[in-house]
């Protein structure tokens, strides 16, 4: 029993860097750790024969993150962010590349470098906050875009918009941070 | 069919991982992307994207 609660414990840290990412708040995330840590430590039945701890953690915390997420717009609808650029600068007056991207090489490979979810990190960081939650709902949390839109209280289209925005945001950021260099 | 533009082609390329696009608007998407390398590899990044940001946090801050 003793075993349990200190291996919960030893995971602490990394449940919050992950948990800091996705909600892009310190509060908000230690919150979350600390009800996750809570939630595993009166059911250590749960556990069970599941093999890895911290595996079966993160899964308790994308819950608390999800929920944190769906308070949250529903505290802050997060208005004003509807006129941030639809990257008319990548595109000319008839709406083709200026300066047309080139395919990244073997991005694959950068799927094993901890430094590419470093650049990552940093990138999403630089989103604004609706539409990074918007994002993280869909790509991290694996949310639908339905769930999304009645959570944020946006319609669809401006969800489409919001992930469009996220993916060349994120995607330019990239490229000059990360591929490009 | 209408010819899209690049815009329209990565709006269109970001919308068919939230949405079934419709016939009209994947043979369209399709036609752009075979003639246009930008918006291939826009279309490509925007699928890696979601690999990566699934695998965030998995193996990033391993001890
Ligand atoms: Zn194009």
């Amino acid at each position: 029993m003793d075993d349990f609660r200190s291996g919960v414990e030893q995971q602490r840290p990394y449940l919050l860097r992950y948990a800091s990412v996705q909600l892009r708040d310190r509060d908000a995330a230690e919150d979350a750790v600390q009800e996750t840590l809570l939630a595993a430590l009166a059911n250590p039945a749960a556990f069970g024969g599941r093999s890895n701890l911290r595996t079966w953690l993160t899964g308790i915390l994308k819950h608390k993150i999800v929920d944190h997420l769906r308070r949250a717009g529903r505290e802050s609808p997060l208005a004003g962010e509807e006129d941030t650029d639809d990257f008319d600068a990548l595109f000319d007056a008839r709406g083709h590349w200026r300066d047309a991207p080139v395919a990244w090489a073997d991005p694959d490979a950068s799927l094993e470098q901890r430094q590419f979810f470093a650049a990552l990190e940093d990138c999403l960081a630089r989103l604004p906050a609706k539409t990074a939650r918007t994002f993280l709902m869909r790509e991290h949390l694996g949310c639908g875009t339905d769930e999304i839109c009645k959570e944020l209280g946006v319609t669809p289209t401006h969800c489409w918009v919001l992930l469009y925005r996220a993916r060349m945001a994120l995607r330019e950021c990239l490229q000059t941070h990360w591929f490009g260099r | 069919m209408r010819l899209l533009t690049c815009k329209e082609a990565t709006r269109l390329a970001s919308q068919g991982l939230d949405r079934k696009l419709g016939f009209g608007e994947r043979l369209s998407l399709r036609v752009h992307l075979a003639v246009c390398g930008g918006c291939a590899a826009v279309a490509r990044d925007m699928a890696f994207l979601r690999k990566a940001i699934a695998k965030l946090g998995e193996n990033t801050h391993a001890p």
